[in-house]
């Protein structure tokens, strides 16, 4: 027989648990944003919850379907179904439709400006609406994996199979095509304007300085990068797809060229979604088992939001000014939580 | 993890241009079966049935990023899956419809490489469908159409009321020249058991049970009853036919099954090496592979499966008291290295 002294989950970490307001979705949850003070949990399929911090929810059916992408600006939130719709939800949870697919194809990405323009793609098509006129298109080679406005200037990252092409729909200069083997998906531009990143199909990251369109190979990862969000000021890039979230540094010329990244919070599963704070050097991690946590950038620190068990996390986010954070489980458990 | 079972069976449909896939994918979606299918199609429009989980995909075959040609997958189809899964609940079953000109192998691969799409879904079988009346002379003219009939797991040979008796003996004689192992079911308008084209679990590790050739008797009207014969030697590379027990008996120049086998136990620390080995350099070749084989001092069948460069193992089952404890592999491909391959495994029995 061995005695082994069992320290217990307590001890080993602080705890919040017990200051976030649990709600319940009641259905499978695909990504959460935040309209102002009110969280938004997307569903898998239909519609859009709103919830309060006093824990109220109103439920808006957005689509006839599954749905398929969804991007916020604080403002409001744009979907994306499978029943080839883009509608837009305001904070007090109206709807408007601004886009049907004549072909009823399924809208698979969207981008929002801050200048209020909105980019969106269905197959191999990537649609720009500006707040007037007519929508433009551009054809890319392959299914457009993911989209992205850059911070000045109207230009529209269109990642797909073998790069990334730079559109500028109110120019008539020709795209710039950023050239890499491989299938590329998600896509962001860095808040400095300087570097363009994409998740790949495959476990791994790509990476562009735009000045000289030098590459950047961020690789090592053992499942694929499904969330990334950049720190504060953008001096690093958040990444799930390990067992501890992947921070590369960008705070230099050469970003994370020739340097090792952070590995920070390390669990025994999968980190599948992170959100860096707006204001602080802090992100909110959420893991395949369920377990939130809180992890300060510069030490790794933890506070424990959320306990392990039930669906993996699904979504989190925080409000423009930092001061609640809101997540749920791919099941519709959810919580939200003030500072 | 979700469990094996609980993932949701993937049928790709294949056949070249007119053989009848879309009579085939009506049929299932028309019949009474109390089942809700997710279809990917090449070709929107031409499903008449009503159903909003009809997706078109695009047919786009990615290379993976790791220098190897052969390690293709479906981008598309990785995309979609990850869509559908949205609405997990909404429908029972996937099949996946191809073009005419598909090559089956990036569309199986997906399902090897892509862990999300392993995560939630499994490849259940492929289903060829070929027209009796034509596909002798694609077999000639075509090879997207030889490589369907080798990758099948399940071969719908259709239209056999526009042939004879005798045209009807020569195809199927040819395509057992290319594939032996596939359930073959003769068919007029796709007329065939859904239960015989779906569910197979042609992809299982726990269901392999036998790898025999499924021969047809010469003159057999049924579709039903199968005879099983022992047979071991369709990997000529010459064409020529002979009788065999009534059946005529084609050896496919380029396109070739070949089966091995051993009543003597295999020693794993060579087999393993070997077919790693083998399908990392001759993985082009080889279209399809499978093996159940008896280890020295294990007590376990060991079963594996393989598309291309592609394989899959696990320790099956305790091997029954009094079953034959007989290692038995096959290879389906093109120009396969027969001699080769013949005798790197006769290196791996123990002695």
């Amino acid at each position: 027989m061995t005695s082994e002294f069992d320290p217990g989950e307590s001890a080993s970490i602080v705890s919040i648990t017990d200051r976030v307001k649990p709600l319940a979705i009641g259905a499978a949850v695909g990504s959460v944003h935040f309209l102002g003070e009110r969280a938004c949990f997307v569903g898998a399929e239909e519609s859009v919850a709103l919830a309060t911090i006093d824990g109220e929810i109103s439920k808006v059916p957005t689509h006839f379907g599954g749905i398929l992408c969804a991007a916020s600006d604080g403002k409001r939130l744009v979907t994306g179904g499978d029943d080839g719709k883009l509608i837009a939800l305001d904070a007090k949870g109206g709807t408007t439709t601004l886009a049907t697919d004549a072909k009823r194809r399924w809208i698979d990405n969207v981008a929002l400006h801050g200048d209020g323009t909105v980019a969106w793609s269905a197959g191999k098509t990537a649609f720009v609406q500006g707040a007037k006129g007519e929508a433009k298109t551009f054809d890319v080679p392959s299914t457009v994996g993911g989209l992205a406005f850059a911070p000045k200037g109207v230009r529209l990252a269109i990642a797909h199979y073998g790069g990334v092409t730079l559109w500028f729909p109110n120019m008539a200069a020709n795209p710039e095509f950023l050239e890499w083997a491989g299938s590329h998906l998600a896509v962001m531009f860095s808040p400095d304007n300087k570097f363009l990143v994409t998740a790949m199909h495959e476990p791994a990251m790509h990476g562009w300085r735009l000045a000289d369109n030098r590459h950047m190979r961020m690789s090592g990862y053992p499942g694929r990068v499904r969330s990334m969000s950049w720190s504060a000021g953008g001096k690093g890039l958040a990444t799930s797809g390990a067992d501890t979230v992947i921070v590369w540094p960008f705070a230099s010329k050469d970003g994370p060229m020739g340097k090792e990244p952070a590995m920070l919070a390390p669990m025994p599963t999968r980190v599948a979604v992170v959100a860096c704070h707006p204001k602080n050097d802090i992100m909110a991690v959420g893991y395949g088992d369920g377990t939130v946590l809180m992890v300060r950038l510069e030490d790794g620190a933890e506070i424990l939001v959320r306990r392990n068990g039930g669906a993996a996390v699904a979504g989190l986010a925080w409000n423009a000014k930092g001061t609640l954070l809101a997540f749920a489980a791919e099941d519709g458990d959810a919580g939200i939580l003030e500072m | 993890m979700v469990e094996a079972s609980q993932k949701i069976p993937v049928t790709v449909l294949t056949g070249y241009l007119g053989a009848g896939k879309t009579t085939l994918l009506n049929r299932i979606l028309s019949e009474n079966h109390g089942k809700k299918y997710a279809v990917i199609v090449n070709e929107f429009g031409e499903i008449g049935i009503d159903n909003d989980l009809i997706i078109g995909a695009d047919e786009e075959v990615f290379e993976m990023n790791n220098g190897c040609v052969c390690c293709t997958v479906r981008g598309d189809l990785v995309r979609i899956m990850d869509g559908l899964m949205k609405r997990k609940g909404k429908f029972d079953a996937i099949i996946v419809e191809t073009t005419g000109l598909a090559d089956p192998a990036p569309v199986a691969q997906t399902f090897f490489v892509d862990e999300d799409v392993q995560k939630n879904a499994r490849l259940d079988a492929v289903v060829t469908v070929a027209d009796a009346k034509w596909l002798s002379d694609r077999l000639k003219d075509a090879p997207e159409a030889k490589n369907q009939i080798a990758f099948a797991d399940v071969i719908v040979l259709n239209k056999t009321d526009l042939v004879s008796k005798p045209e009807l003996a020569e195809v199927e004689a040819r395509i057992r020249g290319i594939n032996p192992y596939a359930k073959l079911h003769r068919t007029e308008r796709c007329q065939v058991g859904l239960t015989d084209v779906l569910e197979r679990g042609a992809f299982d590790l726990d269901r392999i049970l036998e790898i025999e050739p499924d021969f047809l008797e010469a003159g057999d009207d049924h579709d039903h009853d199968h005879h099983h014969h022992d047979h071991d030697h369709h990997h000529h590379h010459h064409d020529h036919d002979h009788g065999h027990g009534g059946l005529k008996h084609y050896h496919d120049e380029d396109m070739q099954s070949l089966s091995l086998r051993s009543d003597k136990p295999l020693d794993p620390t060579k087999f393993m090496p070997w077919l790693q080995q083998l399908v990392a350099t001759e993985g082009q070749k080889i279209l399809r592979s499978k093996g159940i084989l008896a280890f020295t001092g294990d007590d376990d069948r060991y079963v594996f499966q393989g598309v291309h460069m592609m394989l899959e193992g696990d320790h099956q089952r305790k091997w029954k008291d009094g079953e034959k404890r007989e290692s038995r592999v096959i290879f389906i491909g093109r120009e396969l290295p027969e001699q080769a391959i013949r005798d790197g495994f006769e290196k791996c029995i123990t002695t």
